[in-house]
Order: structure tokens, then sequence, then C-alpha cells
């Protein structure tokens, strides 16, 4: 095939515009979905929040559900609920924990913002529910008391 | 290889809502057995759920989550034949994807 140079490098521009436009999305949605490497290391719960884009607010928009007395800290479960629109992450943080940063949870677009799960929580303990929103920080929390350790002996 | 996992589905209206239970040891890595010596970390550290190839929730988890963890989510859509998918990876690279049809 015989190509004149003006047509042949409008052709390899715009196929070069098309390949960068197709690999952007992927790779932005990866880089949300990216380990909080820090956020998992800290051993306070202020500088996991701060790992995680906080401080952050407390929000009445949140329903979370734990128990007020668990009986074996092992297995402690835990429902939330955001209703504050634009939630893309929850993480579920237990204060009195080695590392407080249990988890953290995704929602892509059509994900309904709730999670259920059990946690391990070593001693009588705040847990603290973290929802980012549209970039924003959004807090609740519970005391738990827990009768018998989660980490074992 | 890991035991399977146990996957349940209920389709709602407009919503899914769905139930996993894994089966993984989640050791902290702080631990001590009888003899005192620390046994080392071995838990689940990513999670992602699909349906068919779209992705509806993915997390990352720490040695906090408890042992054989339990996890319940929902996602809009998802219709009759639909395949709901979930993988996890664990620290030691092993990972395991179980998948039920939506009736």
């Amino acid at each position: 095939m015989r190509m004149h140079r003006r047509s042949f490098i409008a052709f390899v521009s715009s196929a070069a515009t098309a390949a960068a436009a197709s690999a952007l999305w992927p790779l932005r949605a990866l880089a949300d979905w990216v380990r909080p490497v820090e956020a998992f290391k800290a051993k306070a719960l202020e500088d996991a929040l701060a790992a995680l884009g906080g401080p952050g607010q407390p929000s009445d928009a949140i329903v979370f559900h734990s128990p007020e007395i668990a009986e074996n800290g092992a297995v402690v479960p835990v429902g939330i609920q955001s209703s504050i629109p634009g939630t893309e992450q929850i993480a579920i943080l237990v204060e009195e924990n080695p590392t407080p940063l249990a988890a953290v949870f995704y929602f892509p677009e059509g994900a309904e913002p709730t999670v259920n799960t059990r946690v391990k929580v070593s001693k009588t303990s705040r847990l603290v529910v973290a929802v980012k929103a549209q970039g924003k920080l959004h807090l609740a929390s519970r005391q738990t008391k827990v009768t018998l350790g989660g980490c074992g002996g | 290889m890991a035991n399977p996992m146990r996957i349940r589905a209920a389709r709602n209206d407009a919503r899914t809502d769905v139930k996993v239970l894994m089966s993984h040891p989640m050791e902290t890595g702080l631990r001590k057995d009888a003899s005192g010596t620390v046994i080392p970390a071995l838990h689940i550290v990513q999670v992602t759920a699909k349906c068919n190839e779209r992705v509806v929730l993915a997390a990352q988890w720490g040695p906090a989550v408890s042992q054989n963890p339990f996890l319940q989510f929902s996602f809009t859509g998802g219709a009759a034949g639909d395949v709901v998918s979930v993988t996890w990876t664990d620290t030691a690279g092993d990972s395991r994807t179980d998948q039920i049809t939506l009736t």
C-alpha cells in the first residue's frame, strides 16, 4: 500500500491518541484500588486515617452496626451502609488493634455502598468506619467491649 | 490449594445481594504456637467480585479480618444467567476463584 507522507503522519498520530486514551482508563481504575500500604502499616488510628486521606468529619449518613459486647473478639460482625452520595471507599478500623486498619472496600459504578463482614478485635476498643466520598473522609464510630481477645495467646 | 468458597446470591428487583464464606486461616503473624515460635502471617490481601466481566466490589484486607472470612455485599443489576465470581489472593500469592450463576 502506498501512503502519502501527510496522510501517514495523520494516521500515526490518530492511532497514538486512541491508544493513549484506551490505556488510560484501566490505569485510572487500577490506581483507585491500589493497596494503601502505609495505612495498613500504621500503628495508630490517627496515622491510618491520615494515610487514607483523613482526618475526616463525623457523619450521620453512615449506618454502622456492631455488637456492644462481643464474647469472642476473633469474630466480631460489622455491618456498614453509607447513604453519602458518591461513596467510593469504606474502611474499617479497630483503634486498639496492633495495626488499626482491618479492611478497605471499593465500590465501582453500580455497586451498593453496603458491606457486612467479620473482624478481629484484640481488646475492648472503638471501631471506626471511614467512608470516602468525592475525596472527603466521613467517620462513624462505635465502642465494642470484648470479653475474650481476638489475637490468641 | 484452599477449600472452595461458599457463595449465595439472591436477586431482589434491581439489586443482587451476595454472601460469601471463604475458607482461609487468616494468620496475623503475631500469634505464637505452644513452643513460642511465631506463626508466620498468611492472610488474604485482595478480594475482587465480578458480575460477568464487570467488577462489582474490590477490597484490600489486612490481618484483622476474621478467620474463614464472611463477606456480604450488593450491586445493582444482575439478571438470570449472569455469572457472579469472587477471587481472593493471599500473602503467599495463592489465589482462588469461585463462581455461581444467578437464577
